[in-house]
């Protein structure tokens, strides 16, 4: 073999990309196998059809690391984050519930539903704020494992409970209880506004196999609200460019800290002798390498690129025990012109926030109960935004794209997914919107429809699953992917993960990326 | 007496949601048009930002030695200048001490305009004693707008029916934008991709109605001064009475800089002799500016440190500010200087400043301290000399 590099790394997906640039910028030699003509795995930008381009999965950048930012200089390889200010949830009887950007206006707005609720709203905002300070340096930590008595894992343990003790009583408390309950009833406590709780809790759900009465989606709530503890910092928004540019401007630092990045290579397996040695392609070329990192989600690193007798039995049980369940679609489109929502008619500066089809509680616990019992939702739960309005570079001048997150569309569906089923989906999707906004349906000029099963065989994640795997309690920190393996190492040595399945996981966050090669630094290559 | 309103006041009033006005040369503009600058922001590196830039102190320098005046007042060579160039220049007193900065255009062979941030009336009758030029101050008469971003190109090209390709970084070209006759010029104070467009007073208002039609399919959105003040300094343009005095408006000497101490050394001709400050800017580029004009970038982990010690998350400026703030030296902390103007940068996510320090300290890479006051106390972050500016997209000249 003609070359042996310092680390391969097994997909070119933000949090590979991260990985490389950080071991690249360490004055390693590293190399990026990406099995798709592009980088970014679930973070691209494509131009589907003619003209207008669509951040085909993921659609905003809410918890990139500001770290990560800083340390590979993203902004000067092009990464521009525009802010994504209001939310609009239209209801079925024709009113609205508003968020803006200003808060005097929020609060107004929330005053017209329940005095009370506009009174609460400060002091949950509060409180989430202090929770999400507690959560956060959990984020930029490599997970202890609690049952271990090795130095590093005690002092781990012990920061930890330093830090938790440090919260006091009350936030404790209120921690517990967001680690442990449903997000409907965490915000009963808080509000009475029914459309503000549907809203909110929509973001409890997001990624998860989960309706907002489920215990464990106040965590996922929380999750989503981290992004906005580095407020001032601004790391979320949306990605000028789409979030293809976020994964494009990661690329060019790596490329700028002198990786290699090879698209259309896709790695077969992983090869081990007594250790990783480094990777058979698709195309039979081999490859050598000291260490070798996945980027890819557990079960394809794991089950797929090893051979089942190179882990220890138990391991690969836990591994295939790991849940997935891919719960959400995407739909697409290309617009001739913006549609009018009859709760605010005309086009305005609601149309450069988000629109969130969450109308009631109900309705948001009735779209799972679809997907529940293997269906896709009816009428199901939609985060909308027009990326034309806050980038015009989107879409040819006086044109819109149209990007719908939608929740539920079951990775297992009766019967299973087929071209027939993803228009029924997609159909569904168009009719609800159409409801809102009348005559929406004429302005599309293109429509892509995007299921879980269609995401697995894009991106490559595993049932869908948007965050690598389901972002459930019993799935993280010292849990994700396996006890005893969080750590970014496996049980073969010189391999280790990077992916979303590692801890922290989930969203455009880089932070699984980062950890993993400050780890692999740290053992030394 | 109140202030005066702009020609385009009618559509700018109607844009204000928080009522939020600055003063600017005697007349209000925008600070914002939102309640917050953010998305204005944002438009000028995203899509295009359109600015009221009427204010400006505007002349027509007319005549056979139009020239020769301005090259008595002003540090650059505008006898070299070609016909449809723009000069960004300084001009100075005879000690070489800067008095103001603005621009001179080249309209043909014996018309110039010059644009300045303060009257500058009396100064050019002064230098023009005895030549033959007619001096004409137009400033109520022409109004201007100020379109910068990576869509000012489209959309000047959309409202314009014509290719602006061809029109160069600090060019100007005669146009029309639906029959309205306007001069282009690729100028402006964003370090950005944008043209200042210049029009008959009494045309200012077909003329935005005509940007705004053409460039809202390109994200053209109104914005204002607070917006530009946090693209000027990513752009390391300085601004009178902010970042330096103007020496007619100095109490003491020490409240003077010289173009050379100010960054602006590029401009300071050594192919003409003669002009105001010639004589003394020569001394002084021989032994060298006791000062220089530079950019700040503040550590972010010596911040976070400082705000962690009080159990606080960092605080960043939500507006530029501009203030004087000492700049000290890392080791010793002696004040080695002061910045005069700094901010959070949304896009490059850095704070940032300007500042003036001693020669010695002014290299790019030398580490320095910022007082910051957190929580009522004043301490000091770590910040680094960097070169201006800030921001340089390729597109500002391309």
């Amino acid at each position: 073999m003609a070359t042996t590099y310092d680390a391969i790394i097994i997909g070119g997906g933000h949090n590979g990309l991260v990985t490389a640039a950080y071991l690249a910028r360490a004055g390693k030699r590293v190399l990026v196998l990406e099995r798709r003509p592009r980088v970014g795995g679930a973070a691209v930008t494509e131009e589907i059809f003619p003209g207008f381009k669509f951040s085909m999965f993921s659609y905003v950048v809410s918890l990139l690391r500001p770290e990560i930012i800083r340390d590979l200089d993203l902004p000067r390889h092009g990464l521009h984050i525009l802010p994504l200010e209001s939310t609009v949830t239209p209801m079925e009887n024709g009113d609205y519930f508003a968020a803006w950007g200003d808060h005097d206006e929020t609060r107004r707005e929330l005053y017209r539903h329940s005095p009370r609720d506009a009174e609460a709203y400060d002091e949950y905002g509060r409180l989430m704020h202090f929770m999400a300070q507690a959560v956060k340096p959990i984020l930029s930590m490599v997970p202890p494992d609690p049952t271990s008595f090795a130095p590093g894992d005690l002092a781990g343990m012990l920061r930890l409970g330093k830090h938790f003790r440090g919260l006091g009583g009350e936030r404790l408390h209120a921690l517990v209880k967001l680690m442990t309950m449903s997000s409907a009833d965490f915000l009963d406590e808080w509000f009475e506004t029914d459309v503000l709780k549907a809203t909110k809790s929509a973001s409890g759900i997001i990624g998860t196999f989960l309706g907002p009465r489920s215990p464990g989606t106040a965590y996922v709530l929380l999750h989503h609200y981290m992004g906005e503890l580095d407020g001032v910092f601004r790391a979320w928004g949306f990605a000028k460019g789409g979030t293809g540019a976020v994964s494009e401007a990661i690329a060019a630092a790596a490329r700028g800290f002198g990786a290699e990045i090879r698209c259309d290579a896709a790695v077969a397996r992983v090869t081990v002798k007594g250790r990783a040695t480094g990777v058979v392609l698709e195309n039979g070329d081999e490859l050598s390498a000291r260490v070798v990192v996945s980027s890819l989600d557990p079960r394809r690193t794991f089950l797929e690129l090893l051979e089942p007798d190179q882990l220890p039995p138990d391991f690969v049980a836990d591994i295939r025990r790991f849940k997935f369940r891919g719960s959400s679609g995407k739909v697409n489109l290309a617009l001739d012109s913006l549609p009018s929502f009859t709760c605010m008619p005309g086009i305005g500066r609601q149309h450069r926030g988000a629109f969130s089809i969450s109308p009631s509680m109900a309705y948001v616990e009735r779209a799972y109960d679809d997907a529940k019992y293997g269906e896709f939702s009816r009428r199901p739960y939609m985060d909308i935004v027009f990326p034309s309005m806050i980038d015009p570079g989107m879409a040819p001048p006086g044109k819109h794209v149209m990007s719908i997150f939608v929740q539920y569309a079951p990775y297992n569906l009766n019967g299973g997914w087929t071209d027939a089923k993803r228009e029924a989906f997609g159909d569904a999707v168009v009719n609800t919107v159409e409801a809102f906004a009348p005559g929406f349906k004429e302005k599309i000029l293109h429509r892509q429809v995007l299921t879980p099963a269609d995401i697995e065989r894009i991106t490559g994640l595993t049932e869908g699953n948007i965050f690598a795997g389901e972002l459930a309690l019993h799935q993280l920190f010292f849990l994700r992917p396996a006890p005893g393996w969080a750590k970014f190492a496996t049980p073969v040595r010189g391999y280790y993960q990077c992916g979303s399945g590692t801890h922290p996981g989930g969203g455009i966050m880089g932070a699984s990326g980062r950890l993993a090669a400050l780890r692999i630094l740290r053992d030394g290559i | 007496m109140t202030l005066r309103t702009t020609p385009f006041h009618p559509r700018t009033a109607a844009l204000s949601e928080g009522q939020a006005w600055r003063r600017w040369a005697g007349y209000v503009v925008a600070s914002s048009y939102e309640l917050s600058h953010d998305r204005e922001y944002h438009a000028i590196r995203n899509a295009a930002a359109l600015f009221d830039v009427s204010p400006l102190y505007k002349y027509l320098i007319t005549g056979r030695d139009a020239a020769r005046v301005l090259d008595r007042i002003v540090t650059r060579n505008v006898a070299t200048a070609k016909v449809g160039q723009v000069l960004y220049t300084p001009w100075c007193d005879s000690d070489g001490k800067q008095i103001d900065d603005g621009t001179i255009s080249v309209l043909d062979e014996r018309t110039y305009r010059m644009t300045s941030a303060d009257p500058t009336l009396r100064w050019l009758h002064l230098n023009a004693a005895g030549l033959e030029v007619t001096i004409e101050e137009v400033s109520e008469h022409t109004a201007a707008l100020s379109l910068q971003g990576p869509n000012a190109r489209a959309i000047l090209e959309a409202a314009g029916e014509r290719d602006l390709s061809g029109l160069k970084y600090f060019r100007l070209a005669q146009a029309k934008i639906r029959n309205i006759p306007v001069t282009i010029s690729r100028t402006g104070y964003t370090g950005d991709l944008g043209y200042e467009v210049w029009v008959d007073a009494a045309q200012a208002l077909p003329l935005w109605d005509a940007l705004i039609a053409a460039g809202t399919p390109y994200g053209i959105t109104p914005a204002g001064m607070l917006a530009l003040d946090v693209a000027r300094i990513e752009a390391g343009l300085l601004l009178i009475e902010v970042d330096y005095f103007s020496s007619r408006h100095a109490l003491i000497e020490a409240q003077k800089s010289s173009p050379l101490e100010l960054g602006l050394g590029w401009t300071v001709a050594t192919d003409k002799d003669g002009y105001n400050g010639h004589d003394a800017l020569a001394a002084e580029r021989q032994r060298g500016p006791a000062w220089q004009f530079t950019g700040l970038t503040v550590d972010w982990d010596s911040l976070e440190r400082l705000y962690a010690d009080v159990g606080l998350p960092p605080r960043l400026p939500s507006q530029a500010w501009r203030t004087s703030v000492p700049i000290y030296d890392r080791r010793a902390g002696r004040q080695v200087g002061y910045a005069t103007s700094g901010g959070w940068s949304p896009l490059l996510k850095r704070y940032i400043a300007l500042a003036h320090l001693e020669s010695a300290f002014a290299k790019p890479g030398t580490a320095v301290r910022m007082e910051i006051t957190v929580e009522h106390h004043r301490k000091q972050a770590t910040a680094h000399v960097t070169q201006l500016p800030f921001f340089n997209p390729e597109r500002k000249r391309s």
